[in-house]
């Protein structure tokens, strides 16, 4: 896989003496579901927030589309493809739906040179969410599942070429999860690759077509869902008989 | 040499004790601020009311301006009450911006800050007491002796007595255990049965408290007059956030390191630079190290 | 029209000319000066605290750059007005800019304690600095010497101004009608957008494409020359400086609390607030202390936080919202 879109080459980061992420080494195809597990607290927020860079890895590189980002600032990332949804949701709680969207769109979309209508594209997107009429709603009037869809949408508008989906299904019913994961496929129909970070199991294992699990920021898994379904590291480490 | 030697030993003294002060000064918004993570820049600002009360009592009924601290404790008490009660109920529940906090603690400072003009003029102030312009001269070598004011004697074992008697209540007490852990987790009081927005509010009125007994410190140690509050500022920040978060034995260490570094640069430079020290100190560790020298680093646990 | 406030800018301008041609009365211009520099102060302040977030409670200390720029100036170069307001301008802005990279990592409240710290070291160096007159102060007389206006604006017996505080008076208000012409740019411009979004949550921003940091440095910036323009004339004002009256808390207390009280949200906020205010303080110091007239403002801000967090236009904006739904 010489062509990843995305390569994690053996990252490493660390908070005081904590060790969050140990010597991480993955890679991500192009088009590719990619599903990111591991207990809590074994590095997977720590590992997107080093890809997505509001967190820099002292060790080891991240190759992004070719291109070397790992000294770059967030806003770089985005420009260059790299969109990501936040766990929990932060909107920009003053503005309404759409103008949401527009943000990105601007800073992003402008910078690349493109010229188009952002309002339309960003109508377009909503429309795919299922949130059209909400476009001129304020945040502030959005139930859970909305703000986890106005989450992905404006990682959309940023055209992305990678999405990283941050457990945007935590809390929500298996209807609204069905629904989530729906709009997650269509994107990707549309050549857009995915990491999805999930604690549900079900729809981790439905979506993706490889997923690596980490713990205790270690990778220590990696293989299509039926692989990390058997394997016995990965059940070790959710039912928590290590010292943990 | 024996003359900078007098200097500097008789600088870090006072620095020491001038510390212990300071921390009497800080620990009240060690606990707002660091523990409930509520903004009271008005701090300093009720110190120099709690300053202020006891003056009156002294000048007015000659009371001792420690005990008059005590005295006018409850006093803060209810205000810390009364001002979490709106605190809460405008800005915390409906988690509304930080911006609309912090302009309206601004504005409280504001208004105490201009009522104490108001009421008192610009003067200095000054109380009685037996102990005060009193010093303690120990001699420790040909042309070098320690002088130690009795003022900042008392203010400092006054402070320590207080100081420690905080720490131990948040640490040995069910309650103190609750307020340390009400900032970092409300969803685990909850279900212990703990109402957390009950332990913020008292918590909060034991910090704004000790502006009480730390008012009556500050007159012992200095003439005051209303504006001083926002030069303390500089000092109870730089001490809380250089202690790291709601940290009381971080506090306790910071205030002595300011307080020396203050006491150096005002005996070797003149005391008009002091308050560039303090909020100099601040202003760099904000900058290099905003989680305090002594802080937990994030992630840790 | 596209232009339609551009036009009423100018015609401002216009405006305050012609006044200082009818009216005589030269007391008008003397709190005329004071109110205009409060609203260049609230404006300022809104760029970086109402767009952005970012609570600067060191305005004064912005405003003191400003100001002791212009006394440095005129001992040092004995140049004009105009002069000292373009340079205090500029050495402002430049602290602004030193303000947003040392204070770049700062969120909140840190970031607001860190510019009160700001402030508090500035007056403590310029107190000590002798040369603009250190703790004691030191008297600045009105130039009587052309300038780059000043030849055919003071001088001469038929000048077009017929003394110093009419010509402070319409520098001052030609300064405010430019910073609120800024200010509803920025406002309306991708530079606004992005401080909004930065408001609203920094890392979503971040993430998003914005490029937070250099919007920031941008906003301290523009805010930090704002303030010093403001600053400038100051000296000239009083005819005195000192560090009390050039750190003053009013203008850090008034910069926060005129746009609060307008709303924050909107270039008018600050304006209206700024108006408001201003005239209340100017007009009531006429038969109150001037300490009671700080606690009015103190309390006024206070409550508007609390029954109007969105200031005077947000009650307008509710109203009309209300009206149309």
């Amino acid at each position: 896989m010489s062509d990843a879109l995305l390569k994690i080459d053996s990252i490493s980061k660390h908070f005081g003496g904590f060790t969050a992420l140990s010597n991480v080494t993955t890679e991500v195809a192009p088009g590719e579901r990619f599903g990111l597990i591991g207990p809590n607290g074994s590095g997977k927020t720590t590992m997107i927030n080093c890809v997505s860079g509001l967190l820099r890895n002292e060790e080891g590189k991240i190759i992004f589309d070719g291109k070397d980002v790992t000294d770059l600032k967030p806003h770089k990332r985005t420009g260059a493809g790299i969109a990501r949804s936040f766990q929990i949701p932060r909107p920009f709680h003053t503005m309404t739906v759409i103008e949401n969207l527009m943000i990105p769109a601007e800073f992003v979309g402008h910078h690349r040179g493109e010229k188009g209508d952002d309002r339309a594209e960003a109508m377009e997107i909503l429309e795919t969410m299922g949130m059209a009429e909400k476009a001129d709603d304020t945040t502030l009037d959005l139930t859970q599942i909305e703000l986890r869809k106005l989450e992905l949408a404006r990682a959309m508008a940023a055209k992305p070429k990678l999405l990283i989906s941050d457990e945007a299904m935590a809390g929500l019913t298996g209807q609204e999860v069905d629904e989530v994961i729906d709009i997650l496929f269509k994107m990707n129909e549309r050549g857009i690759t995915i990491i999805m970070i999930e604690h549900i199991m079900r729809a981790v294992m439905r979506f993706s077509q490889r997923i690596i699990c980490l713990d205790a920021g270690q990778l220590i898994a990696e293989g299509t869902p039926e692989e990390i379904v058997k394997n016995k590291d990965v059940e070790r480490a959710y039912l928590g008989s290590t010292d943990g | 040499m024996a003359i900078f030697i007098d200097l500097l030993l008789n600088a870090l003294v006072i620095g020491v004790l001038l510390g212990g002060f300071y921390a009497a000064l800080s620990i009240g918004l060690s606990i707002t601020f660091g523990l409930l993570d509520v903004v009271n820049i008005a701090h300093p600002t009720m110190l120099v009311l709690g300053a202020f009360i006891a003056f009156l009592l002294n000048s007015t009924w000659g009371i001792d301006p420690v005990l008059a601290g005590i005295i006018s404790t409850p006093f803060f008490f209810v205000l810390g009450w009364l001002i979490y009660q709106v605190y809460y109920n405008v800005f915390e529940k409906s988690g509304a911006e930080s911006l609309r906090g912090l302009a309206f603690f601004f504005g409280l400072l504001f208004i105490i800050e201009v009522g104490l003009i108001i009421q008192f003029g610009v003067d200095h102030r000054l109380v009685e007491a037996p102990y005060i312009g009193q010093s303690w001269n120990i001699v420790i070598g040909e042309e070098i002796d320690v002088a130690i004011p009795f003022r900042l004697l008392v203010a400092f074992v006054v402070a320590a007595i207080a100081t420690l008697a905080i720490h131990a209540y948040l640490t040995k007490t069910f309650f103190g255990r609750a307020v340390r852990a009400v900032a970092q987790d409300m969803m685990a009081l909850r279900l212990m049965g703990v109402d957390p927005i009950r332990v913020k509010r008292i918590a909060f009125a034991m910090g704004v408290a000790t502006a009480g007994i730390g008012g009556a410190l500050m007159i012992i140690v200095l003439p005051i007059e209303p504006s001083l509050g926002r030069l303390y500022l500089g000092n109870v920040f730089a001490i809380v956030v250089l202690g790291g978060l709601g940290s009381i034995s971080g506090t306790l260490l910071a205030a002595v390191i300011i307080g020396i570094a203050e006491s150096i640069v005002a005996t070797f430079f003149g005391p008009s630079w002091a308050p560039a020290v303090s909020f100099g100190i601040l202003l760099a560790v904000l900058a290099f190290r905003p989680e305090g020298l002594f802080g937990k680093t994030a992630g840790a646990h | 029209m596209k232009y339609t406030f551009e036009i009423i800018c100018m015609l401002l301008i216009v405006g305050l000319f012609v006044l200082t041609q009818v009216v005589g009365n030269q007391f008008y211009f003397f709190i005329g000066f004071v109110i205009l520099q409060y609203m260049v102060m609230a404006t300022a302040w809104n760029i970086l605290g109402g767009y952005g977030g970012y609570v600067n409670f060191g305005s004064a200390g912005f405003l003191a750059t400003g100001a002791y720029t212009a006394v440095a100036l005129i001992n040092f170069l004995d140049v004009g007005l105009v002069e000292q307001m373009v340079a205090g301008g500029i050495f402002a802005g430049l602290l602004g800019l030193a303000t947003g990279y040392l204070t770049l990592r700062l969120r909140g409240v840190y970031f607001a304690i860190a510019t009160l710290a700001l402030a508090i070291i500035l007056e403590t160096v310029v107190a000590h600095w002798d040369y603009v007159g250190g703790a004691a102060g030191t008297s600045i007389l009105p130039k009587r010497k052309p300038e780059l206006l000043g030849e055919l604006i003071v001088d001469r017996k038929a000048g077009i101004f017929a003394n110093y505080k009419e010509y402070l008076f319409f520098l001052m208000g030609t300064v405010a009608i430019i910073s609120v012409w800024v200010a509803r740019y920025i406002e309306n411009s991708k530079l606004g957008r992005g401080l909004n979004a930065i408001k609203d949550s920094e890392e979503a921003a971040e993430c998003m494409g914005v490029p937070t940091l250099r919007l920031k440095l941008i906003a301290t910036t523009i805010s930090g020359a704002m303030m010093g323009v403001a600053g400038a004339p100051l000296a000239s004002y009083l005819t005195f400086i000192d560090p009390l009256s050039a750190f003053n808390l009013e203008y850090a207390i008034n910069a926060i609390a005129m746009p609060m009280i307008g709303g924050t949200v909107s270039w008018a906020g600050p304006v209206i607030g700024a108006l408001l205010l201003g005239t209340a303080q100017q007009v009531s110091s006429l038969w109150i202390q001037s300490e009671l007239n700080l606690l009015i403002v103190g309390v006024v801000l206070v409550v508007f936080v609390i029954i109007a967090p969105e200031g005077i236009i947000g009650w307008f904006r509710k109203s009309r919202q209300g009206s149309r739904r």
